[in-house]
């Protein structure tokens, strides 16, 4: 396996019962890219994800992270590595009890060893970052709207500078500026920081601007991996109909707009 | 990010006056050092401040905002500070912090409030949860009465539900528990009657004292903490899950759906599972009077007609559906409470458990004193 390869998912097959979602999906993320994953809704990219981040077990196949196995690894090296990673949920999955601010606290208090107003002031910041105002921090989860819950699951995903980020949809129910200064925003922490991001989106436009790989789940495979560009000209009946449709030409006219 | 970690973040003064070199990881675990470090740094009174930063290793978004507060407070101190080659990615991430951050401060915390408010806003909450909870029994008194005026409207299947999980899927547990206590009451008992020579009257002892008092209590108590609880979680996850707004929005009343099939399915099970803690409470009882006391099943089974009357039958029997609705309600109500997540349904289902048992046995002493008036 190649040393800047970040993720490596190979031969892997899901099935709940007796219907399998995932037969045969081999999928490798490199160092420092910002790889999107696309598919019709239950083709199981959340299944997917939760399997690469070790929550759910595949039925077969392997997945490597970090070069390590994920599926023989004992609870002290899965932790280490869970360490090293930032999961934004679909559903958010805020701590209720807790502010926003503490549940951007949470990691910061279980990984490092900072005085509690230092560790206020860290999560202020990623607060900020993610695009909520500071008067958000105090509030409970309850308390927020949809958009801004999605930017504090994003804000917590973000709290340690994860090596690797997971983002489950983080886009969907943000209004369109909140959701291009997320995209400005992944963009630029991969640059300066150097993340790698696995990101699932129905978000169209946002994959043209962030994105450097799609891979695209149908059939219970990928089916289709490459830039935007290659992938909006892929023949695939599935691939096709996704991306050549009035939203998918939209996108793409607006992306090439953009340049 | 390199895999041999760079050592912690370090701010040296020198070689000239005015000069500082930045060095290492400036990140979030290495922060409270690093204030420290530039809280003793030797910074000039007045004039240029060059930061070189030619040799910092790493920075990460905590140190970013460590760098950027760095710059905004010598420049509050009126000096020029100048930030020497810095990273391109580093001088990005500097300026992402920047521009985010903005001139937003973090809100201060709501102030605390003095011993005076607390105490009235407690005594407000308290005052208001009683008010409520009377709002909630009279709310289902309306309810209870459209649907018997109207028995169609009631819910045969979510009725039979709650017979079957508050109902008979507590048989057994409540079986043991009665057998169990017959089983003490009759040892207890039995050896002080032993001494007398009285060892017959076992068998009053057990039926008057199982019959009017322990049954119902047992199995009212076995029922809050099994189904009460039940009632509770299930009601509040609902309310966090919005389905309870989802069912008004369909229009359906929560209501007629949630409360008042388990409140008949509770009134009809509670008095049958009395009748069934009454007789394994006896079982109980009669296994310990022929092992301890010498006295057969036949002799025992005997003397019941003589011992006790129908009526402390009838009074024990009698009292189980007003145990039943205190039930119920509660725990509907406390369901109803739940607002916010996850800690709220814990909290209301311990609350509903609490106020539910202590409510039946205040109850129970109330029926015993309006007994004891009635002469029964
Ligand atoms: N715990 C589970 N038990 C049984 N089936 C499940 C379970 N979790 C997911 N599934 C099934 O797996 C499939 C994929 O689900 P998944 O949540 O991954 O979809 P998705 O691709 O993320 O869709 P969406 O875009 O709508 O979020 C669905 O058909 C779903 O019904
Ligand atoms: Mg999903």
């Amino acid at each position: 396996m190649a040393a800047d390869t970040v993720i490596e998912v190979e031969g892997l097959r899901t099935c709940f019962g007796e219907t399998c979602i995932h037969d045969g999906v081999n999928l490798s993320v490199r160092r420092g890219e910002v790889l999107g994953i696309v598919g019709g809704s239950g083709t199981g990219k959340s299944v997917l994800l939760r399997e690469i981040i070790m929550l759910h077990e595949p039925t077969a196949g392997t997945i490597r992270l970090f070069g390590e196995e994920t599926g023989d690894l004992d609870e002290a090296a899965a932790d280490r590595l869970r360490r090293r990673m930032g999961v934004m949920f679909q559903h958010g999955a805020l701590f209720s009890s807790l502010t926003v601010l503490e549940n951007v606290m949470v990691p910061l208090r279980e990984q490092l060893r900072l005085p509690p107003a230092l560790m206020e002031s860290v999560a202020a910041l990623k607060i900020a970052l993610a695009g909520l105002p500071a008067d958000a921090g105090p509030k409970f989860p309850r308390q927020l709207s949809g958009g801004m819950l999605k930017r504090a699951a994003v804000a917590r995903a973000l709290a340690l500078d994860p090596e690797l980020l997971f983002l489950d949809e983080p886009s969907a129910g943000l209004d369109p500026v909140s959701a291009n200064a997320l995209d400005e925003l992944i963009l630029q922490l991969r640059d300066s920081l150097g993340l790698t991001v696995v990101m699932v989106t129905h978000d169209l436009d946002s994959l043209w601007r962030v994105s450097d790989r799609v891979a695209f789940l149908g059939e219970k495979k990928v089916i289709g991996l490459g830039s935007m560009e290659t992938l909006s000209r892929s023949e695939h009946p599935l691939i096709s109909t996704y991306f050549q449709g009035p939203r998918g030409r939209a996108a793409k006219e607006h992306a090439w707009a953009g340049r | 990010m390199n895999s041999a970690l760079p050592p912690p973040g370090d701010i040296e003064s020198g070689p000239d006056a005015g000069t500082f070199r930045l060095t290492g990881a400036w990140t979030t675990a290495h922060l409270e050092r690093l204030r420290l470090r530039l809280e003793r740094s030797p910074w000039p009174a007045a004039g240029a401040v060059r930061l070189q930063a030619g040799a910092l290793e790493a920075l990460d978004t905590g140190g970013a905002w460590l760098l950027q507060g760095l710059l905004g407070e010598l420049r509050g101190r009126g000096l020029q500070p100048r930030l020497d080659g810095l990273r391109g990615e580093f001088t990005a991430l500097l300026e992402l912090v920047r521009e985010r951050l903005g001139e937003s401060v973090p809100a201060a915390p709501p102030p605390r409030e003095g011993t005076l408010a607390w105490l009235g806003r407690e005594a407000w909450r308290r005052a208001e949860e009683g008010l409520a909870l009377l709002a909630f029994f009279g709310e289902t008194v309306v309810a209870l009465g459209r649907n018997l005026l109207h028995p169609g409207r009631i819910r045969r299947h979510a009725l039979l539900e709650s017979l079957q999980s508050a109902g008979v899927n507590a048989l057994p547990i409540l079986a043991l528990l009665s057998f169990l206590i017959g089983v003490v009451i009759a040892y207890q008992g039995g050896v002080q009657l032993k001494t007398y020579g009285a060892n017959i009257f076992i068998v009053e002892l057990v039926t008057i004292t199982m019959l009017r008092e322990l049954a119902p209590l047992m199995a009212a108590i076995i029922v809050a903490g099994r189904t009460g609880s039940a009632f509770t979680a299930q009601i509040g996850t609902m309310q966090v899950t919005e389905e309870i707004d989802a069912l008004r929005t369909i229009g359906i009343a929560p209501m007629d759906l949630l409360v008042l099939p388990k409140l008949f399915g509770l009134v009809l099970a509670l008095p049958l599972l009395t009748v069934f803690a009454d007789a394994f409470g006896v079982l109980g009882g009669m296994t310990m009077a022929t092992l301890m006391l010498d006295v057969s099943f036949g002799d025992f089974l005997d003397r019941v007609p003589q011992a006790v009357s129908a009526t402390s039958f009838l009074i024990g029997v009698g009292k189980a559906p007003v145990f039943a609705a205190i039930i119920a309600l509660v725990g509907c109500y406390q369901g109803f409470r739940v607002s916010g997540g996850a800690d709220s349904v814990g909290r209301q289902t311990t609350k509903s458990v609490v106020q539910s048992i202590f409510l039946v046995i205040i109850a129970d002493a109330v029926f015993s004193i309006l007994y004891s008036w009635l002469g029964i």
